[in-house]
């Protein structure tokens, strides 16, 4: 459980956080939603500390984040996976290097016993195939799941995704949501994913953060959020017509 | 202003790159690749330039030693000793800002603007001193290397050239480049060498860690690391040459 208590951040003269509290729950995908420029990954970028906030406080299990020194905090982040909204991996490394990395630099593991996790996580993610290839050798969509495979290698308490299915074609982001989904839900991981996607909202909303301008507008799940009397938020979901008629067959339905 | 909020955040940096390594194995076998990528990589431009000056220089002190009272030792002599004290040196050291140095500023800014060092520091891992660390490490052990390397193509170059165009005999350029040798002039620029080295590294590593922006910011940070480099390089030789000659 990752809790967040007045949060605030500004640039030079851009407020660009206004008072964030929410707390985000353990085995669940909770999401951040709101339009582009909103403050998603200025927001998700102060909860994993890199940036600082203003204001406020972050709380990992309770383990008080703001307060921890620098190498309390180092401690922590082996405890955090993070996928970023370009994939981030080490251009330099194969994917199987890639997603070896964390372990060579963590783990006491035996080299065997590293490369039986390596294999676990691309697996995970179907990607055993393309090991021995360079990031820049496959697609855009295989780099996000190397990324989720680097992200989960160590076995993470928190999951950090700052638009994982962004300029993926909607079948891939399926696939993608429904991977960090059962991830979150088999190792109960507290997961927490930045997106602007409504399907992806719909398909794994289990808890969701709606911000518009930086400020919290709305929180609830995909039940509630066809529903939803909030003008800001009826702006962002009803932008795509398609789930206007889907709560007025819901409507109907009732 | 600027200036010293630069040089502030330049000596923060170093605080972070000279901190406890994660993994000594990790970090040693980062500096074997960079010892190639950036040193044994370099051997080429270094050989071919440091012949053609050499040559070039043989030529220049020829062509100016007008009065004949001057024994023609002098041309191997002026070879030898302009190539020990600033040219393999100093002159290497502008041109490797170039090479070595965009390099380094290239590949770290790339990574930060692509989020490689957020995804580092993510894991726990401390990415100023992964990253920088081993690249100064094998810019320092390198250099001294690639000095004495320049110092013997530049007299070879200048062996070449001399009497090829008729500007000097082989006995009269060899024994010029025996004559009168001054050890610590040797010494002198190795030390130099290896506060270039540092300067080359460091520097660049700067301009590229704090890089913010995309691909064009990231172009802009190499050429004024170069050029920052390349002016810390001419004042640390006169602070240098000062000093210690
Ligand atoms: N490093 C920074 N310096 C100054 N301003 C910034 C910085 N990072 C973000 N901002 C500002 O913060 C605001 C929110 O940006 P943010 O990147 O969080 O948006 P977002 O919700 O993630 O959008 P998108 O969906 O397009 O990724 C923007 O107005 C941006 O200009
Ligand atoms: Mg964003």
């Amino acid at each position: 459980m990752i809790e967040i208590k007045n949060i605030y951040k500004s640039f030079e003269h851009n407020d660009v956080l206004k008072d964030i509290t929410k707390v985000f729950n353990q085995g669940e995908t909770n999401l951040i939603i709101g339009r582009s420029g909103s403050g998603k990954t200025v927001l998700i970028k102060s909860i994993v500390g890199l940036l600082e906030v203003d204001r406020g406080q972050i709380f990992y299990d309770n383990r008080d984040f703001t307060r921890m020194n620098h190498r309390d905090r180092k401690k922590l982040r082996q405890e955090m996976g993070m996928v970023f909204q370009g994939g981030a991996l080490f251009d330099s490394l194969t994917v199987e290097e890639n997603i070896r990395f964390p372990l060579d630099m963590f783990s006491e593991l035996s080299t065997a016993e590293k490369q039986k996790q390596v294999d676990f996580c691309l697996d995970r993610v179907n990607l055993v195939e393309a090991n021995k290839l360079y990031p820049s050798e496959i697609s855009g969509g295989m780099q996000k799941r190397v990324a989720i495979a680097r992200a989960i290698v160590m076995n993470p308490k928190y999951l950090f995704c700052d638009e994982p299915n962004s300029g993926l074609d909607p079948e891939t982001s399926m696939v993608i949501d429904e991977l960090i989904h059962s991830i979150t839900v088999d190792l109960q991981i507290t997961t927490i994913i930045n997106t602007h996607d409504m399907n992806s909202v719909m398909e794994i909303g289990d808890n969701i953060l709606f911000i518009s301008e930086g400020e919290m507008c709305w929180e609830g799940n995909r039940k509630d959020i066809l529903l939803t009397d909030n003008q800001k938020l009826q702006e962002f979901v009803f932008a795509n017509k398609q789930y206007q008629r889907i709560r007025d067959e819901r409507i109907n339905d009732q | 202003m600027n200036i010293f909020n630069q040089t502030g955040r330049y000596f923060a940096l170093l605080v972070k790159v000279f901190s406890k390594p994660e993994r000594h194995r990790v970090y040693a076998r980062q500096t074997f690749n960079e010892i190639d990528n950036l040193g044994v990589k370099s051997v080429g431009i270094v050989a071919v330039i440091s012949i053609f000056m050499g040559g070039i220089m043989t030529l220049q002190v020829a062509y100016n030693m007008t009065n004949p009272l001057l024994p023609n030792t002098l041309i191997g002599l002026g070879n030898r000793d302009s190539l020990i004290l600033e040219f393999s040196s100093t002159i290497m050291g502008l041109i490797m800002a170039g090479k070595i140095g965009s390099n380094i500023t290239s590949e770290i800014g790339s990574m930060k603007v692509t989020e490689q060092i957020d995804s580092l520091e993510i894991m726990g891992v401390n990415s100023a001193s992964y990253l920088i660390l081993p690249k100064i490490i094998a810019v320092v052990m390198i250099f001294p290397l690639l000095y004495i390397l320049s110092v013997f193509f530049g007299i070879v170059g200048g062996l070449i050239v001399g009497p090829a165009v008729g500007a000097v005999t082989v006995t009269d350029y060899l024994n010029g480049i025996q004559y009168a040798f001054t050890p610590y002039y040797v010494t002198f620029s190795l030390i130099k060498c290896l506060v270039f080295g540092f300067l080359i590294a460091s520097v660049s590593a700067f301009f590229g860690y704090t890089v913010e922006g995309g691909a064009f910011d990231v172009g802009t940070a190499s050429t004024r690391a170069v050029v920052n480099t390349n002016i810390l390089i001419l004042v640390w030789d006169l602070i240098l040459t000062q000093l210690l000659l």
